[in-house]
């Protein structure tokens, strides 16, 4: 019976197989060129209510952000249309680089959470409720004003280890399957699971208006639903590892264009 | 606050056929749904919607538990003279919702 | 798993005599089927047609073959009508054979419409057809129907 390889050999043959798994763990992320938003997946009918205006149930919450854009709150009775006047102006772009890094949070916040810091510190008015009509509205009002720019999150020193962060748990086996995002949205998207096309996962359409919710929700409401469909723990709104997770998807979908606000199935 | 989205083009030839669209917001609760504790959540739907041109009723429709919520309906009118275009929409716990749109026909 | 029922079998099954003729069928007594949704599409579709004879044509219903969503499904119907005061479509139904009820809407419209085209945005509660029956100016009844398959979402979210 001969003996175990020679030693050289061995080590030559885990280099192989490591440089395998690392080239196969690079390979798994999709190529630049091959990204694909949620939009281009779905069937002719939903993409029809997306592109039309009045169809897309999502612009009912647009206009009534929009009316709460213009209403004074808060002990001040400040509107934010008082401090930031007109929002096709000045929140342009804006929706396109959430999260960022916020100085007094030492860390990335979201779109949602950097509304509700305008309202507690600007407007002293109560901070909204994750997933409240009027948080949604106002999201997607001001997300409305990204329309067609592209996804331009920054990374720097700062916000670095939130992004390597994101992507550790977007690479991990979570729940009782040990089933990870990049399983499904970087190797098996565009096939089936039972009847529905997985999609890539990038964030191009929130606040989205989710057929299967009948209703407008945000980025963290469809990562909970993920995460619960799975069969993991889901964190809680406005965990830090849900927001961790949205600027790396953010980041994976730099340079496409927002649509907000989007509608999926 | 938006209760709908009307879109009835600004303008027409008179004799043209234009495409009217509307949303509007609601739930339509089928009264099929329970809650996590089994108990069932009531209907609550929209029931009926009207259109009238002028005040005359150019298109109704009378809805059931299976129009999605936000119910959508397009339909088509001739344009025949400038005038105001009245949506209606009523239904269960005394909703009722009523917009307006001109149009100037020439 | 009962097997699909084809159109014409739920025809004869429901004892739509006069589409039977219509259909150049003689009127077999068949078997009706086991479950009780197709019945009350049945007694939908009497209520309003009463006794009167439903031909097949002219009606044309646009629905995706293989839904998006159960929730929403958009559905297009169109009628060949020149749409004038002596020739016109007055009624528009809808029913499907597998929802809770068989009614999903009835659009009332008339020679003011121009073309008999709307379209909205239906629920449906499993793979199915959808059938519309549209009510002339003359008192004839003319239906189309379409399939369509819907699944469950792929990731079911608990109540949030």
């Amino acid at each position: 019976m001969p003996g175990p390889p020679a030693l050289p050999l061995r080590r030559f043959v885990v280099t192989v197989i490591m440089a395998a798994i690392a080239a196969s763990a690079v390979a798994a992320e999709i190529p630049r060129a091959e990204r694909r938003s949620g939009y281009d997946l779905m069937g002719r009918e939903t993409r029809a209510i997306q592109d039309n205006d009045t169809a897309n149930p999502g612009m009912l919450f647009v206009l009534d952000g929009e009316s709460l854009w213009k209403k004074k709150t808060g002990a001040v009775g400040q509107a934010c249309a008082d401090c930031h006047g007109d929002a096709s102006q000045t929140m342009k772009g804006v929706a396109a680089r959430y999260p960022a890094f916020d100085a007094r949070e030492g860390r990335p916040i979201d779109l949602e959470q950097r509304i509700n810091r305008c309202r507690v510190d600007r407007q002293q008015a109560p901070a909204l409720a994750w997933e409240s009509r009027d948080l949604l509205a106002l999201t997607a009002y001001v997300a409305r004003q990204s329309r067609g720019l592209p996804i331009d999150v920054t990374i720097d020193a700062r916000t670095q280890p939130f992004l390597d962060a994101g992507r550790a748990a977007f690479h991990r086996g979570q729940g009782q399957i040990n089933l990870s995002c990049s399983q499904c949205h970087d190797d098996l998207w565009g096939r089936k699971l039972a009847g529905s096309v997985i999609p890539q996962a990038h964030p191009t359409g929130y606040p989205i208006y989710r057929l299967e919710w009948q209703s407008l929700g945000s980025l963290q409401r469809r990562l909970r639903n993920c995460l619960i469909g799975t069969r993991a723990e889901a964190y809680e709104f406005g965990a830090p590892e849900l927001v961790d997770l949205e600027l790396y998807l953010m980041w994976r979908a730099q340079g496409m264009k927002l649509e907000s606000p989007g509608v999926r199935p | 606050m938006a209760s709908a989205l009307i879109n009835v083009p600004e303008r027409a030839r008179r004799g043209e056929i234009i495409e009217i669209k509307t949303l509007v917001s609601h739930p339509m609760e089928t009264g099929y749904r329970r809650t996590q504790l089994g108990a069932t959540i009531p209907r609550d739907i929209i029931r009926s919607f009207v259109c009238t041109y002028n005040g005359a009723e150019i298109f109704r429709a009378e809805l059931h538990p299976a129009i999605a919520a936000n119910p959508f309906i397009t339909f088509t009118t001739v344009a025949t003279e400038s005038g105001t275009l009245t949506f209606q929409w009523t239904g269960d716990n005394g909703f009722s919702v009523t917009q307006s749109a001109t149009i100037t026909v020439g | 798993m009962e097997r699909s029922t084809s159109r014409r079998d739920f025809l004869h099954a429901t004892g739509l005599g006069g589409l039977a003729a219509g259909l150049g069928v003689a009127s077999a007594v068949h078997v009706r089927p086991a479950h009780a949704t197709p019945a009350a599409m049945h007694d939908a579709v009497r209520q309003v047609v009463g006794t009167a004879r439903v031909t097949p044509g002219r009606v044309k219903l646009d629905l995706p073959p293989l839904s998006e969503n159960g929730n929403t499904v958009p559905l297009t119907v169109t009628v060949e009508s020149p749409m004038t005061e002596a020739d016109h479509v007055r009624v528009i139904h809808v029913f499907t054979e597998k929802n809770p009820r068989p009614d999903v809407v009835a659009f009332h419209i008339g020679p003011r419409a121009g073309r008999a085209n709307i379209s909205t945005r239906i629920r449906l509660a499993d793979t199915q057809t959808v059938t519309a029956i549209a009510q002339l100016s003359d008192g004839s009844f003319w239906s189309g129907s379409a399939n369509v398959v819907v699944t469950l979402a792929a990731c079911l979210e608990d109540a949030p």
